[in-house]
């Protein structure tokens, strides 16, 4: 069910577009700001609210990378893969992460703390590498500066 | 040397205020704007030959002067393409951040030179500052009259809303673009109908770059010769231009339309950090073609980079160091395109995760020499005309710039069985 208050701040989208589906996007962000993720039964009510059938709102989700139809943990932590971050040594900060949380790319720790994600381009290139923790744009990173960020996130 | 984009991040408190915004000058353009005819802004435009900064570098003024301006289409958009994601690229940030203003007048007065009664600024998810920025900005100039109905006392219109996006390279596609607005599958549309007739929910619609958008201020106000003396070379203005890799100091500058290359990197980016030499440049995000040490006094301009096979893209440099390998470059880039092909048309689906593979199996060292044919083979099955956008276009470009520039570093990979740099 979504809560009355996901309701509101999704009918609040409604008036900036001419059809109830163009706001899909925003709804999927609204719940999945509530719930962390979208469920098979957030994506039935939210499907229902905007007069759109499950499959065509799961084809618009399951499309966009930071829609998460699985669950994530409560802190997403998103590597930046891109060129200047692969020049500039991305790989060191990955390996670094993979190790200090045990968990590769698309996996969550067991503490449910982080997952871990890659994400394209962060558009910080001139102060790579770069990740975002929710967010917070974390950049011109090296693994030591790693441990310290990781602490401020429970 | 003037700085239309960013005199007003250097002169005040980012992110610039509209009371500052207005202390220089802010504003003014759409105070005057009605005193114009909609087509006379257009033809200013056009004759400033202000080119697309967004990368395809399309005449902006060309591009609106195809929106139907009879009374028979009451509703038009015009939309904002702030999806900044083409890797390497982090220009539009900057204007975003800092003087979101000088972006929502370059709109209004866009949407007015095109007479749009509906605005969107699309924005990429990752840009949460900009976000916050603009959504208080946007109110500030409602609160003021500059958006909204009858803005600034007149009988003209315009609203504009912030849209914020959940991700994919797609969505920066003009076309992709208008299916995500509309709460579909970033995949891009058959051409014809183009969008300046048929575009957004089915109305005209004209999408334009941030750094694009925010040009326009300064040509109403200034006109047509000052917009061309800005620049180094015939095509109108001033551009930011970046430079990222291992030089000593990263950034991005406003310089006149033309500048060359190598006084980017030398002047302004402080040449390559000590250890490093240069070995080869992608001049304009991911998705152009490598230059090298012969072409460093190239001018950074749309029709002189074309001369040497390349494009000017975003304007925004990512060097290629003597320490990196091109071939895990190339790997990597290709694994970008691979992974954000919509797989709308086929080439695009089938050939880039195919080129992905091929090169990552020499960059781990078990390519073989018909592997390069394969590669040749892709770059042209892959190129322009095969597909309905220009991802996969401008996903071959660095890769077959590569196999021409820095073909002995892949056939080292193969005769090695291993890469070099590892």
């Amino acid at each position: 069910m979504l809560t009355e208050d996901e309701k509101k701040e999704i009918s609040g989208h409604l008036k900036d577009y001419p059809t109830k589906r163009a706001a899909c996007i925003e709804a999927l962000k609204v719940v999945q700001r509530s719930k962390r993720w979208i469920s098979d039964e957030s994506l039935k009510d939210i499907a229902g609210y905007l007069d759109m059938t499950v499959d065509e709102l799961d084809s618009v989700a399951t499309f966009y990378n930071l829609v998460f139809r699985e669950p994530v943990g409560r802190h997403v932590i998103l590597i930046c893969d891109s060129i200047s971050c692969w020049i500039l040594g991305y790989t060191k900060l990955y390996e670094h992460l993979s190790n200090t949380l045990g968990i590769s790319f698309g996996q969550t720790t067991e503490d449910d703390r982080f997952t871990l994600l890659p994400i394209p381009c962060l558009g910080t290139c001139d102060h790579a590498p770069a990740l975002m923790i929710d967010n917070d744009l974390h950049r011109d990173l090296s693994p030591g500066k790693l441990d310290e960020i990781l602490k401020k996130y429970d | 040397m003037e700085k239309p984009l960013t005199r007003n991040i250097e002169a005040f408190q980012t992110p610039v205020s509209l009371k500052d915004y207005e202390k220089n000058g802010g504003y003014q353009a759409i105070k005057n704007m009605f005193q114009k005819d909609p087509k006379d802004i257009q033809k200013l435009v056009k004759d400033s030959n202000l080119k697309g900064r967004g990368g395809a570098g399309f005449s902006t003024g060309m591009k609106w002067s195809f929106v139907p301006m009879s009374d028979d289409f009451p509703h038009k958009y015009l939309i904002c393409n702030a999806d900044e994601m083409e890797p390497g690229t982090f220009k539009d940030r900057l204007l975003l951040e800092g003087d979101p203003h000088l972006l929502i007048e370059g709109m209004v007065l866009s949407a007015y030179a095109i007479q749009a009664d509906k605005g969107y600024i699309f924005l990429r998810w990752a840009y949460k500052e900009a976000a916050e920025i603009l959504t208080r900005a946007i109110q500030e100039a409602y609160d003021a009259g500059y958006l909204g109905k009858n803005l600034s006392g007149s009988r003209y219109t315009f609203d504009l809303a912030l849209h914020t996006s959940v991700g994919r390279y797609m969505c920066g596609e003009e076309t992709g673009l208008l299916n995500a607005l509309e709460g579909k599958r970033a995949i891009p549309r058959a051409k014809p109908p183009y969008p300046q007739t048929s575009g957004l929910f089915g109305k005209p619609s004209i999408v334009n770059n941030v750094e694009t958008l925010c040009c326009i201020p300064g040509i109403v106000n200034n006109g047509v010769e000052w917009f061309k003396s800005l620049s180094l070379t015939d095509e109108g203005g001033t551009k930011l231009y970046g430079v990222s890799g291992r030089v000593k100091k990263p950034g991005l500058w406003e310089l006149p339309l033309g500048t060359t290359m190598r006084e980017i990197i030398d002047d302004y980016a402080g040449g390559m950090l000590e250890g490093y030499k240069f070995k080869g440049a992608l001049p304009g995000g991911a998705s152009t073609d490598f230059l090298i040490e012969e072409h460093l006094d190239a001018k950074m301009d749309y029709s002189s980079l074309q001369q040497y096979g390349s494009r000017l893209g975003t304007g925004t440099i990512i060097i290629l160091d003597d320490k990196t390998c091109p071939v895990g470059m190339v790997h990597n880039l290709e694994h970008f395109f691979a992974q954000e092909s919509c797989g709308w048309c086929t080439p695009c689906r089938e050939g880039l995760p195919w080129t992905e593979k091929i090169l990552k199996a020499i960059d781990d060292g078990g390519g073989k020499m018909e592997d390069l044919d394969l590669l040749e083979m892709h770059s042209k099955r892959l190129g322009p005309g095969n597909t309905f956008c220009a991802l996969a276009p401008g996903a071959v470009e660095p890769l077959q710039s590569a196999l021409k520039y820095f073909r002995n570093d892949f056939e080292d990979h193969i005769n090695k069985k291993t890469c070099p740099w590892r």
